[in-house]
């Protein structure tokens, strides 16, 4: 009923690598059809999806508001392509409903929408609001004695707005044990390098001076997150930080740690040399 | 005002566990007791109203009902965007308290004067708008507002004003109040400058002058029959309201009477007036300054009558 493949703390099976493959051709159909940006931050985090939605994360396609779900909220609500192909490919809704993404008329916005959409936890867009929603989730549910936890995935650019350092510092100084924060660290935000813009270094300190515990990964490495998010065990522990290295384009080459794929959508030989790598059968 | 509301906000949570009081750091000896008697159903979120807004609405996603409590445009304009896409788009069972709209601090400066408050979260899809005129209105609206599901904002004032009210006439939610009856005008009002107006009909009834005097503390829903009444039955509309005039109360107003139809014979607008306000001075000497005080309001209703 809620993991597919292994459960939180064993080994990842190919079935996760799998899937964040999947989650990539979606993601490049749907945002070449819609000519729609972001490819290049799904393709980033499409591993860190993949093995929650696949490993991690304890819920069920059948029943998407079951209470003692964990509740993952994708806070850089502009790679919202990647979530709604992880639900598709996990059972919420059919995979036929991402041809409707940025469609006139349909739910699947650009950014990430819970209206309509089984399993969307909550909708975002606007940078630095998912992990104080979460900090609130996680504190309601250690006040009702729940056992549920709750997951927020950040993009690094995001870490520019100081909202997100609010909800830093409330979660490390209330030891939210069972929110955890995975930042999808790629280092390239929405015109240059994170650390051309406004470095973040040394972010893990950062995170650590804040009362977080972190835990740093390499983000395409299945093995590594599945053992990275083993978390929430216990309700007042120190919330974890997944700093997650990550390469923004992931998964095809031209695409890879490049700003211009932030904005670019893949048309024609594009379209089928990314397919090509990502192994599309055609 | 802002003791009704603690008050009624203790009897509550003693028999509702879902309630809880989030406050940004503010309350020095008002909310010590509601934190003394409910310490699992109170939390301190410090000066962040961003993450303040934030944890309300993830609480609220979670079964609580939540009230931010904060002053002047804290809880508002400071965390707008929380509140527009977080609390209200995903209908979180969040009530935002400021405490100190229009003047209530009004020596503190242009920072602490909530004046735009009513206008703004009016325009925002979602949200129950609240301005109760006294400690009974404020009562009465902290029980619907818990037992109405979904996003309020409650506009309150430090102090109580200084006209004794009670039920009846009795305080329904979403109706406009009817506080005195009159027919050569109707002077409608929200928050606590409502004492002003329950004034300034009493010095116009010595001139012979009789006004309906409707306190309108519910902004939204917006009870568009009582100001289509007004607009029929009397000889005309003024609005009163410590808040700009730009899309306030008077606005609403005004939007109600074109679109039923219903056009009062004369119709004015007594408010702030596009600006902000930097002469220093208590709630009573800016509202003078602002021309809705008691005497100020007389006389602008005395020049409007025919």
């Amino acid at each position: 009923m809620v993991n597919t493949n292994s459960g939180p703390g064993q080994p990842a099976t190919a079935a996760t690598r799998d899937l964040a493959r999947r989650i990539r051709l979606h993601a490049l159909k749907m945002t070449s059809r819609g000519g729609t940006a972001h490819i290049g931050s799904v393709f980033s985090m499409a591993d860190l999806i993949a093995v929650l939605y696949g490993s991690v994360l304890r819920v069920d396609p059948r029943n998407p508001k079951w209470p003692e779900r964990d509740r993952f909220i994708l806070s850089k609500g502009h790679a919202g392509a990647g979530v709604y192909a992880a639900l598709a490919e996990r059972g919420f809704f059919e995979i036929e409903r991402l041809e409707q993404h940025y469609a006139n008329g349909s739910v699947l916005s650009g950014h990430v929408s819970h209206k309509g959409n089984p399993g969307v936890e909550l909708s975002t867009g606007s940078l630095g609001h998912g992990l104080g929603i979460g900090c609130g989730m996680a504190y309601a549910g250690r006040l009702g004695g729940k056992a549920h936890r709750v997951f927020v995935v950040m993009s690094d650019g995001e870490c520019d707005e100081g909202s997100n350092w609010e909800a830093i510092q409330f979660a490390g100084h209330h030891r939210l044990g069972r929110l955890t924060a995975v930042v999808d660290y790629n280092g390239i935000q929405s015109l240059k390098s994170t650390e051309e813009t406004l470095g973040l270094e040394p972010f893990a300190d950062k995170w650590r001076a804040f009362r977080w515990e972190v835990r740093e990964v390499d983000g395409h490495d299945h093995d590594a997150l599945v053992r990275a998010l083993d978390v929430g065990a216990d309700a007042n522990a120190a919330p974890v930080c997944v700093l997650a290295r990550t390469i923004k384009g992931k998964g095809v080459s031209f695409m890879e740690n490049s700003v211009l794929w932030h904005y670019r959508s893949a048309k024609d030989a594009e379209l089928e040399a990314a397919l090509r790598e990502l192994g599309a059968v055609r | 005002m802002r003791n009704a509301f603690i008050r009624q906000l203790m009897e509550s949570a003693a028999n509702d566990s879902r309630i809880v009081l989030v406050t940004g750091d503010l309350g020095f000896g008002v909310l010590d007791e509601f934190e003394k008697r409910f310490p699992r159903q109170f939390l301190n979120a410090g000066v962040a109203e961003q993450n303040m807004t934030a944890v309300a609405t993830g609480m609220a996603l979670e079964g609580h009902v939540v009230f931010t409590y904060s002053i002047g445009n804290f809880p508002t304009l400071r965390c707008l965007e929380q509140l527009r896409n977080d609390t209200f788009y995903h209908e979180a069972n969040v009530k935002v308290v400021s405490v100190g709209g229009g003047f209530s601090y009004g020596q503190l400066g242009m920072s602490h004067h909530a004046t735009e408050d009513l206008s703004i979260m009016r325009a925002l899809p979602g949200v129950t708008v609240c301005a109760p005129g006294s400690a009974y209105e404020t009562s009465v609206l902290v029980r619907e507002l818990i037992e109405r599901p979904g996003p309020a904002y409650l506009r309150l004032e430090r102090s109580a004003p200084d006209f004794k009210d009670s039920a009846p006439p009795v305080c329904e939610f979403g109706k406009a109040r009817l506080l005195r009856e009159g027919r050569d005008c109707t002077l409608i009002a929200s928050g606590g400058v409502v004492a002003e107006v329950v004034a300034a009909a009493e010095i116009l009834k010595l001139s012979g002058v009789s006004c309906r005097v409707l306190s309108l503390h519910t902004l939204k829903p917006f009870d568009v029959e009582a100001v289509a009444a007004a607009a029929a039955e009397t000889g005309g509309i003024v609005t009163i309201e410590e808040n700009t005039i730009s899309g306030g109360l008077g606005g609403a107003v005004a939007e109600a009477c074109l679109e039923l139809d219903s056009r009062p014979r004369f119709f004015r607008r007594l408010g702030i007036r596009d600006c902000y306000i930097s002469v220093v001075g208590d709630q009573d000497y800016l509202r003078r300054a602002a021309g809705i005080d008691r005497e100020s309001i007389a006389k602008s209703v005395a020049g409007l009558l025919p």
